[in-house]
């Protein structure tokens, strides 16, 4: 991990309505940072990860790629460096999983062009990446759901991006494709310092594979830092609103939830409500 | 013992999975060539069905004779300047009214968007009206025209489906068939204002080729051919929209941009169609459907094998039209109707229609 800013966001803000805005988003990504952004649904985790990718414009506050503010870069210039593999619902999508990653070379060609040898190298790489050898001719929706996101995510490395986002790249798999997925991510980060950028649920996962934290609430950033430094009681019950108890993997903090909290507070609104109601 | 491994060659390189030429190894690919070929020797036999057969039989053998040697006046007359010119020009109208089917239904990711469904051809009909009525001086013009009129009908149902935010493929469709009703209206309104005029517009408004000649294909061709060509350059862009709007942003994208494009190629091609061959529905909905079928969704065998598709559904059906049922001569936009709706249907009821979005 060196101590290069290869992402920035600034102050980042977007209202869209009352009850959901994204407001005051700012951090740094080193490079060879592998960042998990967790927070409850609704928090505005893949918002910000659109608002990093130019998918949506912020109202206010910038994006810096490599110290360049992305709005004022061509789609296709932040394709060669950036990207995201967004939740894909690929069911209707008839190719074979080469023709899906030769997509992946889309941002180095012109509107006339087509793939060639030297894009050939690049799609190479991302198939013997993702161990899709096996299966590169068959069709997409032949696949299971593991092996139909390591082809989604070789799509991505065709691109040979310095930082790929993925949004949930484990969910509706099961778990041992879930740590597939995971091991894959990793090794992309330390054998080709691709920066990782992920939204994940299974927070566990995320303290096991993450140098560092971001933790989102209402639409803005509560807490950041590594694993170690963010696992505590508080921060459960802050971000999750749930109580939990941490305990440690050697290293890796790991955490199991006892109760929600959510559910006491609303007991105790609809009580508060119900006085207010009979008081009224 | 040579010529057997010859044989055999190709057989057990079938059975390994992993082939060494990457090419082969996908199973789709042989399919696929083996589709395109067939529409191809269907094109060329539709072609030469269309020049043998008529009123006058003329055989095989007598339409090569009247081409090359021009020996018999007579055959060679209605060979070179009846049948030829014909065949030619509805091979241009099927291949153009097919491909710009296949390409909107891409561009507005809806299985419906047919050219005479989504109201496209409706707008080139409208502006081919009002020109064939109004300013019958202008006439040369009438592709372009009809070019407009469909361009300005796509772009219309475009931004009437991006009014209040998404473009979902349920509104695009049912603003494609607001537009295609208004534009109707306004087609009939301006027949009914101009009825003393009308009897020029009702041959063509019926949807046929008959009586095409020469002066038509020779308006066709230049727009036909550009816009074929130029959809060779669409199949990329008609991909990447496949993937979804967001997915083709992130791979560096102009999804807008190239939206545009294949919008107005479809309405040129469209446009294109209609200038010589009047309304004629089906083509742009059901080959396009058939072609993926067979091939698939990806627009590099999607586009071919739907331009030589519907090459062969015009040449056949109107060869069938004008022959079939002598000496009624009927309009192909009706047989194509007749033949086009039960076999749609057919396809549905069947279930084997793969939604191409």
């Amino acid at each position: 991990m060196g101590n290069e800013v290869v992402l920035t966001a600034e102050q980042l803000a977007l209202y869209r309505s009352p009850s959901f805005s994204i407001d005051e988003v700012t951090f740094e990504l080193l490079k060879g940072d592998i960042v998990s952004i967790v927070g409850a649904n609704g928090s505005g985790k893949s918002t910000v990860l659109r608002l990093l990718t130019k998918l949506i414009d912020p109202d206010s506050g910038c994006v810096l790629l490599d110290g360049r503010q992305i709005a004022e870069m061509s789609r296709k210039v932040i394709a060669q460096k950036l990207t995201m593999l967004p939740q894909v619902h690929d069911h209707h999508i008839d190719l074979t999983v080469y023709d899906l990653i030769k997509h992946g070379r889309n941002p180095y060609l012109k509107w006339y062009e087509t793939t060639d040898e030297g894009d050939r190298q690049a799609i190479d790489f991302a198939v013997s990446a993702t161990n899709l050898e096996q299966l590169k001719y068959r069709p997409l929706h032949s696949l299971s759901g593991g092996e139909r996101q390591r082809a989604w995510i070789a799509m991505s490395l065709a691109q040979t991006p310095e930082i790929l986002l993925l949004d949930e790249p484990t969910t509706y798999l099961d778990i041992s494709h879930q740590l597939e997925v995971m091991e894959l991510i990793r090794r992309l980060n330390k054998e080709n310092g691709i920066t990782i950028v992920m939204i994940l649920h299974d927070l566990n996962q995320a303290a096991k594979y993450s140098h560092r934290l971001i933790a989102m609430k209402n639409g803005t950033i509560v807490r950041q830092g590594t694993p170690g430094e963010m696992f505590n009681k508080e921060f459960f019950k802050e971000v999750f609103e749930i109580d939990a108890t941490i305990y440690h993997d050697e290293e890796t903090p790991f955490f199991i939830p006892r109760s929600s909290l959510l559910k006491q507070r609303s007991e105790k609104k609809a009580v508060a409500g119900e006085k207010i109601i009979s008081g009224g | 013992m040579t010529i057997l491994t010859v044989i055999l060659k190709p057989l057990s390189k079938r059975r390994e999975p992993e082939g060494k030429n990457r090419e082969d190894a996908d199973p789709r690919k042989k399919q696929r060539w083996i589709v395109l070929t067939l529409a191809a020797v269907l094109l060329f036999l539709a072609c030469i069905y269309g020049l043998v057969t008529g009123s006058v039989s003329i055989s095989l053998s007598e339409v090569w004779s009247a081409m090359i040697d021009k020996e018999n006046a007579l055959h060679a007359q209605i060979v070179y300047d009846l049948r030829l010119p014909r065949v030619l020009t509805g091979l241009l109208v099927g291949a153009s009214l097919a491909v710009a089917g296949a390409l909107l239904q891409g561009v507005m990711r809806n299985p419906l968007a047919d050219p005479g469904i989504v109201g496209v051809s409706a707008g080139a009909g409208l502006v081919a009206v009002v020109m064939m009525i109004l300013f019958p001086a202008y006439l040369y013009l009438l592709p372009f025209g009809a070019f407009i009129g469909a361009l300005l009908a796509a772009l219309l149902i475009y931004v009437l489906a991006a009014a209040g935010g998404s473009r979902s493929p349920y509104k695009i469709i049912l603003s494609g068939i607001a537009v295609n009703s208004l534009l109707g209206a306004a087609m009939t309104a301006v027949m009914v204002l101009y009825s003393d005029r009308v009897q020029a517009v009702l041959p063509w408004l019926a949807g046929g080729l008959s009586g095409r000649s020469w002066p038509h294909f020779s308006m066709i061709l230049p727009y036909a051919s550009i816009g074929l060509l130029l959809s060779a350059f669409a199949v990329r862009h008609a991909n990447l929209l496949l993937l979804g709007d967001e997915v083709a942003k992130l791979l560096g994208h102009h999804v807008q941009r190239s939206r545009l494009f294949l919008i107005i190629l479809s309405a040129f091609l469209a446009g294109a169609a209609a200038s010589v061959a009047g309304l004629i529905g089906f083509v742009g909905l059901v080959v396009p459907h058939i072609s993926r079928m067979l091939v698939g969704n990806d627009y590099k065998f999607l586009l071919p094998v739907s331009a030589l598709g519907g090459a062969f559904l015009v040449v056949f059906a109107d060869t069938a039209a004008r022959s079939w049922f002598d000496p009624i001569e009927l309009p192909v936009g009706i047989l194509l109707s007749f033949l086009g709706a039960p076999f749609f249907l057919y396809l549905l009821h069947k279930g084997g229609m793969k939604v191409g979005k």
